[in-house]
């Protein structure tokens, strides 16, 4: 890199609180001109809510920030668009029934003269739209409905949307939590080409990997303060976690490690599947798991794993075979049944199908242990409140009070307070889908520490990630699949490449 | 001094950010230009063992649509609607004045019922929670949506109430049914009982049972809540059939009050009024966070509005628009985006003229 690039975007001693906490304490960010600069941190370091002041959702309390060397003041988001800072959320904020072309001008769309009759001008929306992602090498049908494409299509649907607006800085929220990795090189093509036109991006993720494989700098926060900006080329990882957490972060316990040889007698299965499918779903699969265990189940997006959990948890109904829970065959027409025979699911999606966003914590946390005892007898407040503290204080987890809507927590909170939500049902099996995405390294590390604690203690874990490495570290045995089906079996750490392996062989 | 005052601004601004402070608000406007207007409004007189005056006319004429209100609170709540609610209160008005019968004796009214009162009435219940398990299984069995599923009912109601009726408007005259819309308990209007009590039981089963938990789960988040294990359907189903009881018993109030049952015009448009209540009450029809006091209080507006534009001689052609009119003006003042404007409109002079 030769000479300094120009800087682009560039915020200074912000801050920002909000009732009883201090989110942004003088935390100072500068984004260039054809750079990628990454946003580090752990859950609650202020990322969130340094994007929202910038893309001026929240107002900062002091501080300023200067656009191309001017002072700027978003108001609004859209405010914000027009200065020239697009953003494009961890969520797809698209509208699925709309074709592509729609998605991209909607609200702006180009109107016909009125000596042509007026109204919209649909032919220079497709080609416009055409244009752009024609631009950015992404080739798809602008006529389809944007549900037609998968996820990351989508995202990058949604950055060409973002970049159709004369863009000088474009914010990425954690784009690439929802793609594997085929969707992520993609998508990092795309940044690439628009760093190349001198876009400043700044690009927030939990992937260390995809830090050290785009980005040119790194600011690190830390509790909503300001630790460092670096260069990506001159931080290790070690100094980078460092930086984040503030300390050295220990190895993860494995779970193969502390396995007591007294446990290998082979027990009954405490829930066993016999040839359970679901016609598009998935396909015939036998499926095990005893008590102290954690079974693991690997395999790439689509390859049937969230599929598998769902049919195991009476989400969806099996359209064959049977699912024996404890030696007994166990009809299963709702989640409300598997808990009554002591399962558990924490699912994939954890805002729209886990937690209640309006409820406190306190009422996501017993909702589960209502549910199974009824609508009588009611926990007193007081029970709640007591069950609620033992997991807060058990799972470290961090809220302002048990009253906070869980809504307002960090990602990595509102994981524990779903994992809390079924421990207090005291389960049988625990099956966690994916719960380790979308959140820090050291929580990731204390639900996974949890996971071990658990197994230990009796439970039967079921341990669904798309991340092989956290799935071989963590599991007894692994069950590895591929499109929508089981392959195979492995033992417990036998090597991400064993399951590799296994998937492309088969 | 000055932290005096903003002490006070802190105080009013924490009233002002309840669920509760803007409906309350209205309903003590209404009342203080009613009483206004007609120095008498607020004067109670206890007259034969009971109180009376304008306000026990107004508490007494608002029980039909604070009970329905009250319904349809608890199915808004879970993301529905029932818009039959006026279908099924003249269908419980129609069997309770068919199992009453109306007999005319010889030109006197005589003191007989077809069947005891206590079967008219639990019959008349009965199928106004047919009804409700009808609109309950459409919503949940078919995944029809609710505003669809309950104008099924809101269009056929009308005529099977006739078809029960044989088309006529069944006149009754066996007094004993009369108290239950004219009667007295305690020196209140029984009808006003009837939605009190309904209203002291539901707030039991929302703060004593988990059914609270259980509702507002299901409107913030249906899906969440299933995987939950909150049996979401049968809780959905139960809402939509006390909906329907609660139109049941106004059903009873309205035909006892005007001693007839007539399958055209009992209950004309309680529908609406009921989702107004809920909305002046300040709950989102999208369900989740409701306010069953806020619902009552909705209720009372809209009678005492009624009973304003009655008592002040507005051509009877008229009423309605007036009606909208203050209904409009009212939702105004409660849209918190209309506040806000209104705030800014506000400082911007002040910051002129300063």
């Amino acid at each position: 890199m030769a000479a300094e690039a120009e800087c682009v975007l560039s915020a200074r001693g912000i801050r920002r609180t909000f009732p009883g906490v201090r989110a942004l304490d003088n935390v100072e960010l500068q984004l260039r001109a054809g750079e990628i600069h990454a946003l580090m941190g752990q859950n609650g370091a202020g990322k969130s809510t340094l994007i929202k002041v910038l893309t001026g959702v929240h107002a900062p309390d002091s501080g300023s920030i200067e656009l191309e060397g001017r002072p700027i003041r978003p108001a609004s988001p859209l405010h914000a668009q027009q200065l020239g800072i697009s953003t494009v959320y961890q969520e797809v904020n698209l509208c699925p029934n709309l074709t592509v072309a729609e998605n991209i001008f909607a609200g702006r769309y180009p109107r016909r003269p009125w000596w042509r009759g007026g109204g919209i001008d649909w032919q220079a929306v497709e080609r416009e739209a055409r244009r752009l992602l024609t631009a950015l090498q992404i080739d798809i049908e602008v006529t389809r409905l944007l549900s037609s494409y998968p996820v990351a299509i989508q995202q990058m649907i949604a950055i060409a949307r973002a970049t159709s607006v004369a863009a000088r800085v474009l914010i990425l929220d954690e784009p690439t939590s929802s793609l594997d990795a085929d969707e992520v090189r993609q998508l990092f093509a795309v940044l690439d080409r628009l760093r190349r036109q001198g876009m400043a991006i700044l690009f927030v993720t939990h992937f260390l990997e995809q830090v050290y494989a785009i980005s040119d700098r790194i600011t690190v926060l830390r509790n909503g303060s300001f630790v460092g900006e670096y260069r990506t080329s001159e931080l290790s990882r070690e100094a980078l976690i460092a930086a984040m957490i503030g300390g050295a972060i220990a190895p993860a316990t494995s779970a193969s490690d502390t396995r007591d040889a007294s446990d290998e007698v082979r027990s009954a299965p405490v829930l066993q599947a016999q040839g359970i499918a679901r016609k598009g779903q998935l396909q015939a699969t036998d499926f095990a798991v005893e008590a102290g265990e954690v079974v693991g189940i690997a395999g790439l997006l689509g390859s049937g794993r969230t599929e598998l959990a769902r049919l195991l948890f009476g989400l969806d109904a099996a359209d064959s075979g049977a699912i024996v829970i404890a030696g007994q065959r166990a009809a299963l027409h709702s989640p409300a049944d598997a808990i009554a025979c002591g399962l558990a699911l924490c699912p994939e999606e954890r805002k729209t199908e886990g937690l209640i966003a309006d409820l406190s914590v306190r009422e996501n946390i017993v909702l589960a242990l209502q549910a199974r005892a009824g609508l009588v007898p009611y926990l007193s407040r007081e029970k709640q409140e007591a069950i609620a503290e033992r997991f807060v204080a058990a799972l470290g987890i961090k809220s302002a009070s048990l009253e906070t809507p869980v809504g307002q927590l960090s990602g990595g909170n509102q994981q524990k307070v779903l994992l809390a939500r079924w421990l207090a049902t005291e389960p049988r099996v625990l099956i966690l889908d994916e719960p380790t995405r979308g959140i820090d390294i050291a929580a990731k590390q204390e639900i996974m520490n949890e996971i071990v604690a658990l197994a230990r203690a009796g439970m039967a874990l079921v341990f669904i990630s798309a991340e092989i490495e956290e799935v071989v570290r963590l599991a007894d045995r692994i069950v590895v699949m591929r499109d929508r089906r089981k392959v195979g079996e492995l033992p417990g750490g036998c090597g991400e490449h064993a399951v590799y392996e296994m998937i492309a062989r088969h | 001094m000055r932290g005096e005052t903003e002490r006070e601004r802190s105080l009013l601004m924490r009233w002002s950010a309840h669920q509760l402070f803007w409906p309350a608000v209205t309903l003590a406007a209404l009342l203080a230009i009613s009483a206004l207007v007609n120095p008498s409004f607020l004067r109670l007189a206890w007259v034969d063992g009971h109180l009376q005056g304008s306000l026990i006319d107004v508490v007494n004429r608002a029980a039909p649509l604070m009970l329905v209100s009250m319904g349809m609170t608890l199915v808004i709540a879970v993301r529905g609607l029932d818009i039959s609610v006026g279908a099924v209160l003249a269908i419980s008005a129609a069997v309770a004045a068919v199992l009453i019968g109306g007999s005319l004796d010889a030109g006197t009214a005589v003191q007989t019922s077809r069947f005891p009162m206590s079967v008219a009435i639990v019959g008349a219940l009965g199928v106004a929670m047919l009804c409700g398990l009808w609109n309950g299984l459409l919503v949940v069995k078919t995944g029809m949506q609710p505003i669809v599923a309950t104008l099924i009912l809101m269009v056929a109601g009308r005529g099977i109430a006739q078809l029960i009726t044989d088309g006529r408007i069944i006149t009754l005259y066996y007094s004993p049914y009369f108290y239950i819309g004219n009667g007295f308990l305690l020196g209140l209007p029984f009808a006003f009982c009837c939605a009190a009590l309904v209203a002291l039981a539901v707030h039991f089963a929302l703060t004593r049972t988990a059914l609270g938990l259980f509702i507002r789960s299901i409107g913030i988040n249906p899906v969440a809540a299933r995987v939950a294990g909150v049996r979401a359907p049968l809780i959905t189903v139960a809402l939509y059939v006390f909906c329907a009881f609660t139109a049941g018993v106004a059903g009873l109030i309205v035909s006892s009050n005007v001693k007839s049952a007539d399958g055209n015009n009992a209950g004309l448009f309680m529908e609406l009024d009921a989702i107004l209540a809920v909305a002046l009450g300040g709950t989102p029809l999208t369900g989740g966070r409701f306010s069953l006091a806020g619902t009552l209080i909705g209720a009372l507006i809209l009678q005492t509005l009624t009973s304003m534009i009655y008592a002040s001689g507005v051509p009877p052609e008229v009423n309605m628009v007036v009606k909208a009119a203050l209904v409009f003006a009212v939702m105004l003042l409660q849209s918190p985006e209309f506040r806000a404007l209104l705030r800014r409109v506000a400082f911007r002079r002040e910051a002129e003229n300063a």
